[in-house]
């Protein structure tokens, strides 16, 4: 997958790796790694996001859906009918994949925006059903008691084991996906993205290609979603609605959505944003969510990670300006 | 060593009673003409006259209102693209449309995608055979860009290429589908006297690998250097047909030239 993005994967896996022990020396940001828990969780969300609005130029609306679909199969699964957790979250992730096809097959065959209006529907009706479900889901109140999960018999119960292993599941995740864009089915992707027409025309089934990364959003959401269910052990559908769906796609946008490195870095940032730095504004947080949004829309189309690209190609320009200047 | 494809007997492309309307207006009306495998089959007509919606109908990339096309006996038309592209039918567009940002190598490599198939689980597990097989479709990739004389320039963005490479290029991407029709929509359009010699040479290379060419084109010169057999469309019908010679002598077709242009252009 290129010496490039080996590298970068290490320089994080360091940086991923050390970060507890840092933060947890000083008290004041020792809750920074309960933080960062759940931002490895929304990485997940995010990464199957800006893969489908990044290469295959469409929006999906329902991306908290996914995740809530995730979070309450593995919670009915698991209080309900005493399931074992790591058997609920694949079968969290076949629901939610199967769903995807079924919405996706429709919507994508169609060129223009109808999978953002068709994932704009299902995401409201998710939510309904999740709050309305009491029997099942305990309504609007939620479901409480789920179960930590186990490895080898032992409970994970510390935010450093959790932190851990969140993290470990992220990068499974960034290599899978690193090594699908690095083959045949990434350059199609890539293709698609930059001519369709011809793209289909050279024996790309475009349409398929783009159900099948809208399934794979959805599917790493459910693992996000089983994860964040087993986590916090109690769940609610205010955790799922569309204001959710649009934070996502936000954390996609302002990282980068050309770029997987842009929605790890774009979530992490906007989470702590989210969660540490954007209290006071209480209320107003949604204003402040429009015009980070904007800003960027405006200013920098190609999220955090295009400043890097952009500040080496203005250090090349001013090199080979010097070069001409000379003798 | 790119292979040449086997060769059937009798034609390669027939088209029934062909028709495209858009609303009122009728781009093509009722064409029948068969194209025998192994040639080079010229198509020109003024514009307007329906090459470049001929063969938008034959890739699939829009459908026929009426009629039928059959690529060596299937019927393809109203087929999606990709599958015309597997059955063995390959083009060049009249305004290149290469992958700008991927590299000359990648988009021959993406040429490759109907004749190979591991999928999302296989790439991303790296399941066994996918090294190999992208190795294969690498080592083939060059070898297309080999026979178009660009493999030097392979780790380039294709967007920096000149305008005659851009074109060249894309003649590559499309012979990397193997196919056994390659339709090209003015492919010397922009280029200067000595390109579009290296062109015409070019396309009698592809002939020779048995691959049928179907050529729509402006360059008379060109048309009438290299061409088998040459169609004439106008408003959408079939104005003549026949070899260079007959298609010189036909008073039908000088004056359907004559009327438009300055004269003189086919001789």
């Amino acid at each position: 997958m290129g010496k490039k993005n080996w590298l970068i994967l290490l320089g994080t896996a360091v940086f991923i790796c050390s970060f507890p022990m840092l933060v947890m020396k000083i008290k004041a940001v020792s809750h920074y790694v309960d933080v960062m828990v759940f931002a490895g969780i929304f990485t997940l969300v995010c990464i199957g996001l800006s893969l489908l609005m990044g290469y295959a130029g469409q929006i999906s609306l329902a991306q908290a859906a996914f995740f809530g679909i995730g979070a309450y199969t593995s919670g009915i699964l698991t209080t309900k009918f005493g399931i074992d957790p790591w058997i609920a979250m694949p079968a969290g992730m076949i629901l939610c994949g199967l769903v995807a096809w079924m919405i996706g097959v429709p919507a994508l065959r169609l060129r223009g925006h109808y999978l953002a209006m068709a994932t704009l529907g299902f995401g409201v009706i998710v939510n309904i059903v999740l709050a309305e479900e009491v029997n099942w889901t305990g309504g609007p109140s939620g479901m409480a008691d789920i179960p930590t999960l186990r490895i080898a018999g032992y409970k994970i119960t510390s935010e450093i084991a959790w932190y851990y292993l969140v993290w470990g599941i992220v990068f499974c995740a960034l290599i899978f996906c690193l090594h699908m864009l690095h083959s045949r089915v990434g350059r199609a992707l890539r293709a698609i993205h930059e001519e369709e027409k011809a793209a289909e025309c050279m024996g790309v089934p475009t349409s398929r290609y783009k159900v099948r990364v809208f399934m794979l959003g959805a599917m790493l959401a459910a693992i996000a979603g089983s994860l964040y269910a087993h986590y916090v052990t109690c769940i609610n559908p205010s955790s799922f609605s569309l204001m959710w769906s649009i934070r996502f796609m936000l954390m996609a946008m302002v990282g980068g959505m050309h770029s997987l490195w842009g929605a790890l870095v774009g979530t992490v940032l906007m989470t702590f944003v989210g969660n540490e730095w954007l209290g006071m504004f209480a209320e107003f947080e949604i204003l402040v969510y429009g015009s980070i949004l904007l800003v960027v829309a405006l200013f920098l189309p190609g999220g955090i990670v295009s400043l890097a690209s952009m500040i080496a190609r203005r250090r090349e320009k001013r090199a080979s300006a010097l070069e001409d200047a000379g003798p | 060593m790119i292979m040449a494809a086997s060769q059937s007997n009798g034609p390669i492309l027939r088209l029934e009673c062909l028709e495209k309307r858009f609303g009122g207006v009728a781009a093509l009306q009722g064409i029948d003409y068969e194209v025998p495998g192994g040639v080079i089959q010229g198509v020109i007509g003024p514009n307007g006259a329906g090459k470049t919606t001929l063969f938008n109908c034959i890739s699939g990339m829009i459908e026929p209102s009426k009629g039928r096309i059959s690529f060596e006996g299937y019927r393809i038309e109203g087929l999606a693209p990709h599958k015309i592209a597997r059955f063995g039918v390959s083009r060049t567009f009249q305004h290149v449309a290469l992958f700008k940002k991927m590299t000359v190598l990648e988009n021959v490599m993406l040429g490759r995608h109907p004749r190979t198939r591991r999928g999302f689980l296989a790439a991303g597990f790296r399941l066994p055979g996918m090294r190999a097989e992208e190795e294969h479709i690498r080592k083939k990739a060059f070898e297309y860009l080999d026979f178009v004389r660009l493999a030097h320039l392979a780790g380039l963005d294709a967007g920096t290429l000149p305008l005659g490479k851009q074109k060249m290029l894309e003649i590559a991407r499309a012979l990397a589908t193997e196919p056994r029709l390659i339709l090209l929509d003015e492919p010397a359009g922009g280029l200067n006297m000595r390109e579009t010699e290296e062109l015409g040479d070019l396309i009698q290379e592809i002939k020779k690998l048995c691959v049928t060419v179907l050529l729509v084109e402006h360059d008379m010169n060109l048309i009438m250097d290299i061409s088998d057999r040459i169609l004439v469309l106008d408003f959408g019908k079939v104005l003549a047909s026949g070899t260079p010679a007959e298609i010189k002598e036909n008073s039908a077709v000088v004056e359907a030239y004559l009327g438009m242009e300055s004269g003189g252009i086919l001789m």
